[in-house]
C-alpha cells in the first residue's frame, strides 16, 4: 500500500476517490485487497441533482492513510486530492481496552474531521471469532458496538458498522462483506453529491462573476477543469466532456464579444502575438506545460485553444468517438484562423498555415493511432478534410517560401522560412524518435524545393485518391486543378494537361461556365506552351467567344487565331480544321421560293443567318456548304411526291422554308446542351409503289441519329472541342456540289449571308457540313442539324382538261379549262395541239378566246390570243411560246348532244312508272352520263393523247299511261336531275308512226316555265281515236330547255327528246265491287259476314293481234279466256271467309260480264276501303291445247269446277296448280312434261278497277260504352 | 452575411448565383461547385426519407477557413427560388458562411456565409429556408 506516501497529484487516469482510513493499520492492510477488489464489482445507481439524469456507476477508491494535512483548508477547491470518507478501523472487543485507548483515539479522529467540516465518515468494527475466543472477559460483542454508537454515532447508527469475520469464507462474513459495502458505496455517492454539488455551486458562483473587473478565465478555467477531472476519475467522460465544451463555448463567446467591441481586461493575455506555432499535441492525456501556462496565466490563444482542444480529444478517444475529433478538429483549426483574426493578433505570415499544417497531421496521427487501416479507409469522409486542409496550408507555405516558383527561393524567401522554422521550437520529446512525424514534415519540406515537392505532391494525391473513394469527383478534380497550377508554376505543362483536361470536361458537362471559362484560359496557356497548335487554337476560339471574358481577352485570342491563320502555310502544314460552335453559331436558314422545291435550272437563294461568335470582325475567304446529292427522290415523281416528302420536315423545318437552330443557352454556352442529351426525333416514313402509290413498306426513322448514337466523351469535342482534337470524321470533302459564298466579313453578332444553290440535276440536296476558311484555319460544323434539304425536279410536259363545274352537263355548251404543265418542253412558236372532232361533241370556238401563262410559282406573266382553226376533221389551237415550267391556260366551249334515248340498248319497260334499266347513272342523283374521247395530239409527243370528258344529261323522263274508263291519257314526267336552274319550254308529245291516226290533245296550259333543281314537270296528254286504238304506240316527246343563267335565252333554248313506246293500251276488262250487308241489316257490321261481289265486265273485243295474245278457247264457237282473280287485303280491315280467289272463263265478248260472290268480314267499324282485287291471266299449259283439244276441254272444264270448289276450302293458287298437275297426270298418261298453268298480269290500262277508293259504313256490333274507333 | 446564393438544377448547373462582393466571384463558383459532392452525398445518406419531408436542410455541408456552406432542400420551383431570392437577399445581407438546402425536385440551395461572422448560427440558417418557405406560401408559389 503506497497510499499514505507523500507523492505529488499526478493528473492521469489512475487517480481515484481517496478516503482516509485512520485507526488500526493493521487491520485495514490485512482487509485492503478485498475491498479494493470487491467496491467497483457492483455498480450503483447515482441520482444526481438539478435534474441529471440519474446513472449507474462502478465506484473506485484510493484508500490512504488518515493525515490532518489531507484535510482541505479554507479556499482550497482541490477536487482530485479531496478525501470524500474517512474510515475509521477497529477490531477492540475489549471494554477496558476501548475505554482505554480506542475511544480516545476516536475521539480526536472525530474532532479533528469536525474542524475541518468534514462530516462523511464511517467507523467499522471488525469482529472476529478467533480474538473472541483469546478473551475469556469479553464484552457481549454487541456492547463495544453499541458504545461506539452511543458516544460517537449521535442518531447516525448508520455510520458504524459491523464487519464480521471478513477474512473467512462463510456465509456470515459474505453476508456482512456485502452490507459493508453497500454502506460504503452509498456513502461515497452521498459525500460525492454533496461535495461535488457544493463544489459545482461554488463554481457556478464564481462564473457568474466574470463580469467583475478582476475576474480571470484562466483561474476559473482551473476551476471548472478540476470537476472535469473529477468526472474522468469516475469514468463519466461524458461529464467531463460538458465540462470542457462549457470552457469552450464561454472563451469563443468572449472572443465574439471581443470582436463586438466587448472586450474582457484577461483577454489581453491572449492578444500577445503568436511567437510558438508547434501545432497539436495530443499524445499526452494531458499537456502540463500548456496547463501550467495557463494556470500562470501565460498561455496564449493557440495554447489555449490546443491544450482545450487536446483534452476534448482525450475524451472523445475514451467515448470511442474518433471521427468526432476529426470534425471538431477541422472546426477548431477554421475557427482559430478566425479568432485570431478577430483579436487582431499580430502572427507572423505563414506561421498560422504552420500551425494548421501541423495540427492537421497531428490529428491525423492520433487517430491513425486508435483505428485500424480497414476503419480509416471506411471512414475516409471524415479525414479528408483534413488532409486537404493540410495539402492547401502545405501549398501556400510553398508559395509563401518561394518553393514553387521556377528560380527556386530569394534570399528574402529563406530568411521567412527561417522565422516560420523558430517559430516551431524544438521537436517535442514524443516525436523525436518517429521519422514520419509532422514535425519532421514540415522542417524537411520547408528546407528544399525537391522536399517541398515531394511532401506537396504526396498529399495531394492522398487527398485526391480519398476523395475519388468517396466518390466526390467534384472535389478530386478541384485538388487536380490546384496540382495543375502547381506544374504550371514549376514550368511543367505535360503533367498539367491531364488534370486541366479532366477539370474542364466535368466543369462543361455540369454546364458551370465561371469554371469553364477560368480552367480554359489555363488550358490554353498550358496548351500553348506544348505548342500543341490546333488544340490552342481550338480552344482561343472558344474563349474569343466567351461571354465571361473581357472583350480585351477576348479579342487577344481572337487575335491568336487570326495571326496563325495570316501566316504562310510552311509546306508540311496542312490547314487547320476548327470547330465551327466555337466560331459561329447557326441560326437560321431559309430558302427563296421557300418551298425548296424548284425545277431543274431554276434559281434558289439560301439565306443563311449566322451568329459570329469573335468580338472582332473576322474576313472569312470562303464559306461553303457541301451538299449531299442524292436521286432517290428523283425529279421524275414531280412536284406532288416532293412536296409529300418535305411534309415531314421536323419541328424546325417549316413550311415557309425557314430552318431553325436550337440554340444553347448564352450564359452556359454549349455546356448544357452537351449534359442534355437532344431528344429522340422519329418521322414515319413510307414507301409507295410509284405506279399505283400502294404502300410497299413503312417504317420509323429516326433523324438525328448521328447526334444520339455517338460515344460521349467524343461528343465533348465535337461540341466543345476541349482538347480541340477533330476527329478524322469532319475532315473537309471536296469534291462535291458546294453552297458557296466568297469574301465575307463576319461581324460580331448576327449575319446574313445568300448562296445560290445548284439545281442543275433533279434530284435530293442534303446540306452536309458547313465550312468557313480563314487563311490557313478552316472552321467546320460536321452537320447540319436539323436537316436542310432542298429538291430539284425535272417534269414531263402534261396535258390536262377538267370541267370548270363540278360536272359538265349535256346539252348546253360547257366550259372546259386547258392546262398545260410545259415540263421540260418549251412551247415554240408554230406548236399547236390538234382536237379531232366528234360530231356529238362540237367544239365552240370564239375568237376572244385567250390563253394564260403561269411561272412555277404561280405568278402570272403573260397572256396571249389563241387562234383556233376548225377543219372538218380537227380543231387545232396554236399555242403561244411558253418557257419550260411553266403553266399554260386556256378555256374553251363544248357541247355534248344528248342522245334522243340515251344508252337504252332494251325497250324501257315501265311498270308503276319505275325505269327498270339505267345505264350507268350517276351515282348519287341518278343522272345518266355520256363519255366523250378526245383524242389531241401534242407537239411534245407523237403519241396521241385521249382524254375523257364525262357529261351529265341533265333531265330524266318518264312516261305512263293512265286510264278513265276507255278514256286514254299519256302522262309524261320530266325530272331535272342536275344543280341548275332550267327554262322548260313547248314540250311536245308527237305519235312517231302514224299507222292508225291517233289525236293527242295537249292538257298543258302553260308552254314556258322554270324547272329547279330535283324538281318534275308532268305534262299530260290525251289520247282520241276514231276506231281502235293501235296495239303499239310510238311517241316522241320534245321540250326546249335553257339554263336560267343564260344571257341570251333565246338562242341558249336547246332541244331535248324523249322517245318511248306505248303497248296495250286499251282497256279490256273493268272490275267492279260491291259489299253487301247481311239480309235484313242495312249496313255492316263487325264480325258478321257480308257478301262481296264482283263483276268483271269485258269492255272491248280484241282486236287480231291482241287475241293472239290471249290464251282463248273456242267451245261450241263461243271464245272464251281465263282470268284469275284474287281478293287481297293488305290493311287487315276484312278477313276474307271461304275462297279469296278463283278462275272464271270470260266469253270475248264486249260487255261479257262474269259475277263472283265472295264472303268477307269487316274487322273494324268505320267507314272502311273495299279490299284489293286482282286479276291474272290465267294460261293453262301450253301443250294442253296441242293434244286431243276437243275431249279434254269438257273435263278440263269439269275440272276447273272442281277446281273452283276445291278452292274454298284452299283457297291458295300454289293448290291449284299441284292439283292441275295431279290431274293432268291422271288424264294424260302420254305426257312427260308437267302440265303447268301460268299467270300472267295485264299490262297497266287494260284492266280498270271501277271501286277503287269506294269505301263503305261498317258498324260495331253493340252499342259499347267504349268506342271502337279505326281510322285508316 | 450569405456572400454567395445559389440555386443548381437537378442536373447540376447552376440556375442562379449570385454573390456579394463580385470580385470574388469565381471562388464562390468554384465553392459552390465543389459542395455538390457533398450535397449528392448528404442527399443519399438521407434517402427515401427526404421524399416524405416537406423540406430538406442539409445543415452546415462543411466549412472552409473562410466561408461555410450549408445546403436546402426546399419544396419550391426553380423560377420561384429565383423570384424569392431577389426578396430574401436584403435580409440576409445584413447579417454576415455556407449553407446548403436541397428541394426533393433536386433542386439545390447553397448558401455560402463568411465564416467571420459568428452572430449566424446553424439554426438560424434553418429558419431561414424557413423564411423563404414562408415567402413561397405567401406567395402561392408552393408546389411540385
Amino acid at each position: 500500500m503506497e497510499a499514505h506516501e507523500e507523492k505529488p497529484i499526478i493528473y492521469t487516469m489512475e487517480n481515484k476517490p481517496i478516503v482516509t482510513c485512520a485507526g488500526d493499520q493493521s487491520l485495514f492492510t490485512s482487509l485492503y485487497t478485498s475491498l479494493a477488489q470487491q467496491l467497483p464489482r457492483e455498480p450503483m445507481e447515482w441520482r444526481r441533482s438539478y435534474g441529471r439524469a440519474p446513472k449507474m456507476i462502478h465506484l473506485e477508491a484510493n484508500f490512504v492513510q488518515f493525515k490532518e494535512e489531507l484535510l482541505p483548508k479554507d479556499g482550497n477547491r482541490a477536487l482530485l486530492t479531496f478525501p470524500f470518507l474517512h474510515i475509521y478501523w477497529t477490531d477492540c472487543c475489549d471494554t477496558e481496552m476501548y475505554k482505554a485507548s480506542v475511544k480516545d483515539d476516536m475521539l480526536r479522529w472525530q474532532s479533528t474531521l469536525r474542524l475541518h467540516g468534514s462530516v462523511d465518515w464511517l467507523i467499522v468494527v471488525v469482529e472476529s471469532e478467533a480474538k473472541k475466543k483469546n478473551k475469556t472477559n469479553i464484552l457481549p460483542r454487541t456492547s463495544i458496538v453499541d458504545k461506539i454508537r452511543n458516544d460517537f454515532c449521535n442518531k447516525q447508527s448508520d455510520r458504524c458498522v459491523v464487519l464480521s469475520d471478513p477474512l473467512k469464507e462463510s456465509s456470515r462474513s459474505q453476508d456482512s462483506w456485502s452490507s459493508f459495502l453497500t454502506k460504503l458505496r452509498t456513502l461515497l455517492l452521498m459525500s460525492f453529491t454533496k461535495n461535488l454539488g457544493r463544489f459545482e455551486d461554488d463554481m457556478r458562483t464564481l462564473r457568474e462573476k466574470r463580469t467583475e473587473p478582476g475576474w480571470s478565465f484562466c483561474d476559473y478555467f482551473m476551476v471548472q477543469e478540476e470537476l472535469a477531472f473529477v468526472f474522468e476519475m469516475l469514468q463519466q467522460f461524458e461529464d467531463a466532456l460538458v465540462q470542457y465544451d462549457e470552457l469552450d463555448a464561454l472563451f469563443t463567446q468572449y472572443v465574439l464579444n471581443f470582436g463586438a467591441g466587448d472586450g474582457a481586461n484577461w483577454l489581453g493575455s491572449f492578444c500577445a502575438p503568436v511567437k510558438r506555432w508547434n501545432g497539436l499535441l495530443l499524445r499526452r492525456p494531458i499537456d502540463m506545460e500548456k496547463r501550467e501556462l495557463i494556470q500562470r496565466g501565460e498561455a496564449s490563444l493557440l495554447d489555449l485553444r490546443s491544450y482545450l482542444f487536446s483534452r476534448q480529444c482525450t475524451l472523445l478517444i475514451f467515448l470511442q468517438r474518433p471521427w468526432e475529433v476529426t470534425q471538431r478538429a477541422l472546426e477548431l483549426l477554421h475557427n482559430c484562423v478566425q479568432e485570431l483574426c478577430l483579436l487582431e493578433v499580430s502572427v507572423v505570415q505563414g506561421a498560422l498555415d504552420c500551425w494548421v499544417f501541423l495540427s492537421c497531421l497531428e490529428v491525423l496521427h492520433r487517430i491513425e493511432g486508435c483505428c485500424d487501416r480497414a476503419q480509416l479507409e471506411a471512414n475516409c469522409s471524415h479525414t479528408v478534410g483534413l488532409w486537404t486542409y493540410a495539402t492547401e496550408k502545405l501549398k501556400s507555405l510553398g508559395y509563401l517560401c518561394g518553393l514553387v516558383a521556377e528560380k527556386g527561393p530569394t534570399s528574402e524567401d529563406l530568411n521567412r522560412t527561417v522565422d516560420l522554422l523558430a517559430g516551431l521550437g524544438e521537436e517535442r520529446p514524443e516525436t523525436v524518435n518517429s521519422l514520419q512525424s509532422p514535425y519532421k514534415k514540415l522542417n524537411e519540406a520547408l528546407s528544399s524545393v525537391e522536399a517541398f515537392e515531394k511532401h506537396y505532391l504526396e498529399l495531394s494525391h492522398a487527398a485526391m485518391e480519398m476523395y475519388r473513394a468517396i466518390g466526390r469527383m467534384r472535389s478530386a478534380r478541384l485538388i487536380g486543378k490546384s496540382l495543375a497550377e502547381f506544374y504550371m508554376k514549376k514550368g511543367d505543362p505535360e503533367r498539367a494537361e491531364g488534370f486541366l483536361d479532366d477539370s474542364l470536361r466535368s466543369y462543361v458537362a455540369e454546364g458551370w461556365s465561371l469554371q469553364v471559362t477560368h480552367t480554359r484560359k489555363q488550358m490554353a496557356e498550358c496548351q500553348k506552351l506544348l505548342q500543341q497548335t490546333e488544340d490552342y487554337l481550338q480552344t482561343s476560339a472558344l474563349l474569343a467567344g466567351d461571354a465571361n471574358l473581357t472583350v480585351e481577352e477576348r479579342k487577344h485570342f481572337c487575335q491568336e487565331i487570326l495571326t496563325f491563320a495570316s501566316q504562310p502555310p510552311a509546306p508540311s502544314d496542312q490547314t487547320v480544321a476548327l470547330s465551327m460552335a466555337a466560331f459561329a453559331q447557326l441560326r437560321q436558314m431559309q430558302f427563296s421560293p421557300p418551298g425548296a422545291v424548284v425545277h431543274v435550272g431554276a434559281a434558289l437563294q439560301l439565306e443563311l443567318r449566322v451568329r459570329c461568335l469573335m468580338p472582332v470582325a473576322v474576313k472569312v475567304e470562303q464559306l461553303a456548304a457541301t451538299l449531299h446529292f442524292s436521286l432517290e427522290q428523283g425529279g421524275a415523281r414531280g412536284r406532288a411526291g416532293s412536296a409529300q416528302r418535305r411534309t415531314g420536315q421536323g419541328p424546325q423545318g417549316q413550311g415557309d422554308g425557314v430552318v431553325l437552330f436550337p440554340q444553347g443557352s448564352p450564359l452556359a454556352g454549349a455546356g448544357m446542351g452537351a449534359s442534355l442529351l437532344p431528344a429522340l426525333e422519329l418521322y414515319e416514313m413510307q414507301d409507295r409503289s410509284p405506279s399505283d402509290s400502294s404502300l410497299n413498306s413503312t417504317g420509323v426513322v429516326c433523324k438525328n441519329m448521328h447526334l444520339l448514337l455517338r460515344r460521349h466523351d467524343s461528343s465533348a469535342s465535337l461540341d466543345t472541342p476541349t482538347a480541340g482534337a477533330l476527329p478524322a470524321a469532319i475532315a473537309v470533302d471536296d469534291g462535291a456540289q458546294m453552297l458557296r459564298a466568297r469574301d465575307i466579313t463576319l461581324q460580331p453578332g448576327d449575319n446574313s449571308i445568300l448562296f445560290t444553290a445548284p439545281t442543275g440535276e433533279p434530284g435530293s440536296y442534303t446540306l452536309r457540313q458547313l465550312c468557313g476558311s480563314v487563311g490557313r484555319v478552316q472552321f467546320v460544323q460536321s452537320h447540319i442539324y436539323p436537316v436542310v434539304q432542298y429538291e430539284v425536279y425535272s417534269q414531263e410536259p402534261q396535258l390536262t382538261i377538267e370541267p370548270l363545274s363540278d360536272n359538265l352537263l349535256a346539252g348546253i355548251p360547257q366550259k372546259v379549262k386547258f392546262t398545260i404543265a410545259t415540263g421540260h418542253y418549251s412551247v415554240k412558236k408554230g406548236d399547236a395541239l390538234q382536237l379531232s372532232n366528234t360530231d356529238s361533241m362540237p367544239i365552240l370556238h370564239s375568237s376572244c378566246c385567250s390563253a394564260t401563262i403561269l411561272s412555277s410559282t404561280g405568278e402570272r406573266v403573260g397572256e396571249s390570243a389563241l387562234s383556233i382553226q376548225s377543219s372538218e376533221k380537227v380543231t387545232s389551237i396554236s399555242l403561244p411560246p411558253t418557257p419550260p415550267y411553266h403553266t399554260l391556260e386556256f378555256q374553251l366551249e363544248v357541247l355534248c348532244h344528248i342522245p334522243p334515248t340515251p344508252f337504252k340498248p332494251d325497250i324501257e319497260r315501265l311498270t308503276n312508272g319505275e325505269v327498270r334499266h339505267r345505264p350507268k347513272s350517276h351515282a348519287d342523283r341518278g343522272m345518266i352520263n355520256i363519255d366523250q374521247k378526245v383524242s389531241i395530239d401534242c407537239p411534245w409527243s407523237i403519241y396521241s393523247t385521249l382524254i375523257s370528258l364525262t357529261f351529265y344529261v341533265p333531265f330524266k323522263a318518264k312516261h305512263s299511261i293512265l286510264s278513265a274508263g276507255k278514256r286514254k291519257y299519256i302522262q309524261v314526267c320530266l325530272q331535272n336531275v342536275s344543280d341548275t336552274i332550267f327554262h322548260l319550254a313547248d314540250p311536245v308529245l308527237t305519235e312517231c308512226q302514224p299507222t292508225i291516226p291517233v289525236e293527242l290533245l295537249s292538257l298543258n296550259a302553260k308552254t314556258q316555265q322554270t324547272v329547279c333543281s330535283q324538281q318534275s314537270v308532268f305534262c299530260l296528254w290525251e289520247m282520241r281515236w276514231v276506231e281502235r286504238l293501235p296495239l303499239c304506240l310510238q311517241c316522241a316527246f320534245s321540250a326546249s330547255f335553257a339554263p336560267v343563267s343564260a344571257s341570251d335565252a333565246h338562242t341558249a333554248f336547246k332541244p331535248y327528246r324523249y322517245e318511248f313506246q306505248l303497248d296495250r293500251v286499251s282497256t279490256l276488262y273493268s272490275l267492279k265491287a260491291e259489299i253487301l250487308p247481311p239480309s235484313g241489316d242495312q249496313h255492316c257490321r263487325t264480325g258478321t259476314l257480308c257478301g262481296l261481289e264482283v263483276s268483271i265486265t269485258r269492255q272491248a273485243e280484241p282486236s287480231e293481234t291482241e287475241g293472239e295474245e290471249e290464251e282463248s278457247t273456242e267451245i261450241e264457237g263461243l271464245r272464251t279466256t281465263k282470268l284469275m282473280y284474287e281478293v287481297v287485303d293488305n290493311s287487315s280491315n276484312w278477313a276474307v271467309c271461304g275462297k279469296s280467289s278463283g278462275v272464271v272463263s270470260m266469253p270475248v265478248a264486249a260487255s261479257a260480264t262474269h259475277r263472283v260472290q265472295m264472303e268477307v268480314m269487316p274487322l273494324f267499324a268505320g267507314h272502311l276501303p273495299f279490299p284489293n282485287i286482282k286479276v291474272f291471266k290465267y294460261l293453262p299449259h301450253s301443250a294442253v291445247p296441242a293434244i286431243q283439244p276437243d275431249t279434254d276441254s269438257c273435263l278440263e272444264n269439269d275440272t276447273m269446277s272442281l277446281l273452283d270448289k276445291g278452292l274454298d276450302d284452299q283457297g291458295d293458287t300454289a293448290s291449284i296448280r299441284s292439283r292441275g298437275s295431279v290431274h293432268s297426270v291422271g288424264s294424260g298418261e302420254q305426257q312427260r312434261v308437267l302440265p303447268m298453268p301460268r299467270l300472267e298480269p295485264f299490262s297497266p290500262g287494260q284492266v280498270f278497277y271501277l271501286s277503287q277508293g269506294r269505301q263503305v259504313l261498317v258498324l260495331p256490333v253493340t252499342d259499347d260504352h267504349v268506342m271502337e274507333v279505326n281510322v285508316t | 452575411m450569405a456572400v454567395c446564393i445559389a440555386v443548381i438544377a437537378k442536373e447540376n448547373y447552376p440556375l442562379y448565383i449570385r454573390s456579394v462582393p463580385v470580385q470574388n466571384e469565381l471562388k464562390f463558383h468554384y465553392t459552390v461547385h465543389t459542395s455538390l459532392d457533398v450535397v449528392e452525398e448528404k442527399i443519399s445518406a438521407v434517402g427515401k426519407a427526404m421524399a416524405d419531408q416537406r423540406e430538406l436542410y442539409l445543415g452546415l455541408l462543411y466549412p472552409t477557413e473562410d466561408y461555410k456552406v450549408y445546403p436546402h432542400m426546399i419544396r419550391i420551383l426553380y423560377y420561384t427560388c429565383l423570384h424569392v431570392f431577389y426578396q430574401i437577399e436584403n435580409i440576409l445581407l445584413y447579417r454576415h458562411t455556407r449553407y446548403g438546402y436541397v428541394t426533393n425536385s433536386k433542386v439545390k440551395f447553397v448558401i455560402v456565409v463568411d465564416s467571420s461572422n459568428t452572430s449566424l448560427r446553424d439554426n438560424e440558417i434553418r429558419s431561414v429556408s424557413q423564411l423563404l418557405n414562408l415567402y413561397g406560401s405567401l406567395k402561392g408559389f408552393q408546389g411540385i
